[in-house]
C-alpha cells in the first residue's frame, strides 16, 4: 500500500496577469519507510510542494489534485480536519532552523506543544520526558538540560536536530524535510543527513526530502522526482537518474555539480533564463493557465 | 544586581551630567543678568552686586555648574552670615518670579502631570493595542481600512485643536463635563474622572493612533516569520498560533517605546495642560518660559531627562524579562 499518493498536485496563485501554476499536475508516489527526493533549483515550485502536500500553502493560492496519506484524502479537508494530520501523521523540517524555531520560547517548550497538539489531556510532566527523549533520539547530549534552553543557545546543527526532534516527537508516517541542510556547513549537513537515514531505519517513517543538491539526495533517497518550473521534468530510481538523465534539465543539474577534478572556469547558469521573472516562466511554459 | 544593572545605570548618571551641562550652558549663555531681574525695578548697582555674590554669580562657570549639581545632591547654601538662604537637597534653586524653590514646586505639580500621564497611558495602550491587533486580524477588510483612516485622521490632529473643540462640544454645548480642573482622587472619585477625562483623551488620541499602526505592522510582520509556519505545521490551531507565537514577539517592540513615551509624558504635558490651564508640570514649564524663568525651566528639563534615563532603564530591565535573547549570561 501507498504511504503518500500525490496526483494532479496543481497550486494557483492568482496574478494581475492572470492565474499562475507554482506547482502543476504534479504526481508523487511513496512506500511506507521509502524516500523520496525532489529536486529543483529554486522557484521551481519544490517548496511550494512540501507546503501544500500539508495545506500550508499560502492564503492566496488554491490547491486542487489529489493528496492521499494512506487511504485519507487531504484534499478538500476542513482546516480543523488538516489539523489533525499536519505535525502528527504528516511533520515537517524546514530550511532554516533559526527562524524557524521561535526565539522566545525553549525548545522544550517549543517540541511540548507539538506533541501535546495532538495528544490532547497530556500533562505537562509527560509531554516534557516526551521531550527529553526526542532530544536524546536525535543524539544532543544532555538533553534533560538543554530542554529548557532557547533556540539561540544552540549551534545551527543543534537547532536543525531540535527541529527534527520536534517533527518526530509524534511519530509521524511521514516526515517532509524542506533543504534540512542548506542552511548548514558540509560536516554538519552529512551528520544531519546521516541522522536522517538512522531515523528512517529505526522508525519506518517515510521521507520526502526536498533539496536543490543532488549530492544530497543521492545519498539519503532512493526515487527521485526532478521538478522545473512547477513540473516534474524527470522521475525514477536514483541510479538511473545519475548514470542516464533523460531530460536536458536534469543533466544540466548533474553539470552544475562541482567537482574537485574540475578546471576552474565561469559560473554556468542552469538553463538560460532559468531564474527569471515568473511570468516570463509561464509564457515559456505556454501560458499555464 | 547584575552586572548589565549597574552599567545601565552608570552611564544613565552619564547622562543626566551630560544633560545638566548643557541645560545650565544655555542658561548661562542665554540668560539676561539674573541678578537685574530679581532687583526688580527700584534697584541700585549695590543691591546688584549683592544678589550676585549671593547667587555665585560673580564665579566663574565651571565653579557655578559645580555648585549647582553639588546642591543638587547635598544641598547648598546661598549667600553668607545672618542673610544665607538654606537650600536643602534635591537643590535646584529657587524661581526668579515666586522665589519658591524649584524642587518644592515640581513635587507640588508633579502629581496632577503623572495623573493625566498614566490614565492618558492606559487609554492609548488599550485603544492602541486592540486597534492594532483587530486590523492584523481583519486585514484588507473594510474594518482594517477603516481603522487605517481612522489612525491618520487622529494623527493629524493637533491635539490643542482637539482639545478646543471638545472643550467646546463637551463642557460648553453639551454641558456632560466640567472645565477640567486638577480635583485630588480621594476628595470626589467621580469629579476626579470628569475632570481629567478630557485631557486623558487629548493626550491619547495621538499615541492610540500611532500605537495602531505601530502593533498592526508588528502583527502582520511576525504573521510571516517561519516560526509561525512551523506552529501550524505542528498542527497547532489558529488561536494558539496567535496567541503565543506571534503576540509576544509583535509587542515586545511596543514595550520599549511606551517605557519612553510615557516616561517623556510623566515630567508634564506642556500642550494639554496649557490648553486646558492645569496647573502641572508642563504647564509650570510653559509660563516659565515666558517669563524666563531659568532655574525653573532647568528644573523641569532635568526633571524629564531625569525620567526618560529612568524610563529606559526600567524597559531593559522588562526586556530582558520577555526576550531570552537578551538574557546577558543567562
Amino acid at each position: 500500500m501507498t504511504l503518500l499518493q500525490v496526483r494532479d498536485l496543481t497550486v494557483t496563485f492568482p496574478t494581475p496577469r492572470g492565474p499562475l501554476d507554482a506547482v502543476r499536475s504534479l504526481d508523487l508516489d511513496l512506500e511506507p519507510g521509502g524516500a523520496l527526493g525532489i529536486v529543483g533549483e529554486s522557484g521551481s515550485g519544490k517548496s511550494m510542494t512540501s507546503l501544500a502536500i500539508m495545506g500550508l500553502q499560502p492564503r492566496a493560492a488554491q490547491r486542487t489534485g489529489s493528496v492521499r496519506l494512506h487511504d485519507q484524502e487531504l484534499v478538500g479537508l476542513s482546516e480543523a480536519e488538516l489539523r489533525r494530520v499536519r505535525g502528527d501523521r504528516i511533520a515537517m523540517v524546514f530550511q532554516d532552523p533559526l527562524s524557524s524555531l521561535n526565539p522566545y520560547y525553549t525548545v522544550g517548550l517549543q517540541i511540548e506543544e507539538a506533541y501535546r497538539a495532538h495528544r490532547p489531556g497530556t500533562t505537562r510532566r509527560v509531554a516534557r520526558r516526551v521531550a527529553v527523549e526526542a532530544l536524546e533520539r536525535v543524539h544532543i547530549r544532555d538533553a534533560a538540560r538543554r530542554v529548557d534552553h532557547y533556540p539561540h543557545q544552540f549551534s545551527g546543527g543543534m537547532r536543525q536536530r531540535v527541529m527534527i526532534a520536534m517533527a518526530l516527537s509524534t511519530e509521524p508516517e511521514l516526515l517532509i524535510a524542506d533543504e534540512p541542510t542548506t542552511a548548514l556547513d558540509v560536516t554538519v549537513q552529512a551528520q544531519i543527513l546521516d541522522l536522517l537515514q538512522e531515523i528512517r531505519r529505526e522508525t519506518g517513517t517515510g521521507l520526502v526530502l526536498i533539496t536543490h543538491d543532488l549530492a544530497v539526495v543521492s545519498e539519503v533517497t532512493d526515487h527521485i522526482v526532478v521538478m522545473k518550473d512547477g513540473v516534474c521534468v524527470e522521475r525514477g530510481p536514483v541510479e538511473q537518474i545519475f548514470t542516464d538523465p533523460r531530460h536536458a534539465y536534469t543533466q544540466a543539474l548533474l553539470d552544475a555539480v562541482p567537482r574537485i577534478d574540475d578546471e576552474i572556469g565561469e559560473l554556468r547558469a542552469v538553463t538560460p533564463g532559468a531564474a527569471g521573472d515568473v511570468g516570463q516562466r509561464n509564457e515559456q511554459n505556454g501560458g499555464a493557465a | 544586581m547584575p552586572r548589565f544593572l549597574i552599567t545601565r545605570v552608570a552611564s544613565g548618571l552619564g547622562v543626566l551630567l551630560l544633560v545638566c551641562l548643557f541645560t545650565y550652558l544655555i542658561f548661562f549663555a542665554l540668560s539676561p543678568d539674573p541678578a537685574v531681574q530679581i532687583c526688580g525695578k527700584n534697584c541700585t548697582p549695590e543691591v546688584i552686586d549683592q544678589i550676585r555674590g549671593n547667587l555665585g554669580l560673580d564665579q566663574p562657570f565651571w565653579t557655578q555648574f559645580f555648585h549647582f549639581v553639588v546642591g543638587i545632591f547635598a544641598g547648598r547654601t546661598y549667600g553668607e552670615g545672618a542673610g544665607a538662604v538654606e537650600c536643602a537637597a534635591p537643590c535646584l534653586g529657587y524661581s526668579f518670579q515666586s522665589s519658591q524653590a524649584v524642587w518644592d514646586m515640581i513635587i507640588q505639580r508633579l502629581p496632577v502631570s503623572a495623573t493625566i500621564a498614566v490614565g492618558a497611558a492606559v487609554l492609548w495602550l488599550l485603544a492602541g493595542l486592540a486597534g492594532g491587533l483587530l486590523s492584523a486580524v481583519k486585514e484588507g477588510t473594510f474594518l482594517d481600512r477603516f481603522t487605517t483612516g481612522l489612525t491618520l485622521t487622529s494623527m493629524s490632529i493637533p491635539n490643542y485643536v482637539l482639545a478646543l473643540v471638545l472643550q467646546y462640544v463637551l463642557v460648553v454645548k453639551l454641558q456632560w463635563l466640567p472645565f477640567p480642573q486638577a480635583v485630588a482622587f480621594a476628595d470626589d472619585p467621580g469629579q476626579w474622572f470628569a475632570n481629567f477625562v478630557m485631557p486623558w483623551i487629548v493626550l491619547a488620541v495621538g499615541y492610540a493612533a500611532a500605537y495602531t499602526r505601530l502593533t498592526r505592522a508588528n502583527v502582520l510582520d511576525v504573521l510571516r516569520e517561519n516560526y509561525v509556519r512551523t506552529a501550524y505545521a505542528k498542527g497547532l490551531a489558529q488561536p494558539l498560533v496567535w496567541r503565543r507565537h506571534a503576540l509576544r514577539p509583535a509587542l515586545t517592540p511596543i514595550v520599549t517605546i511606551f517605557g519612553m513615551d510615557f516616561a517623556g509624558l510623566l515630567g508634564g504635558a506642556l500642550i494639554t495642560e496649557t490648553v486646558f490651564g492645569i496647573n502641572g508640570v508642563g504647564k509650570m514649564a510653559a509660563d516659565s518660559i515666558a517669563r524666563n524663568d531659568q532655574p525653573v525651566i532647568m528644573g523641569v528639563t532635568l526633571l524629564a531627562g531625569f525620567l526618560v534615563v529612568v524610563g529606559n532603564i526600567v524597559v531593559d530591565v522588562v526586556y530582558t524579562a520577555i526576550d531570552p535573547r537578551v538574557r546577558v549570561n543567562a
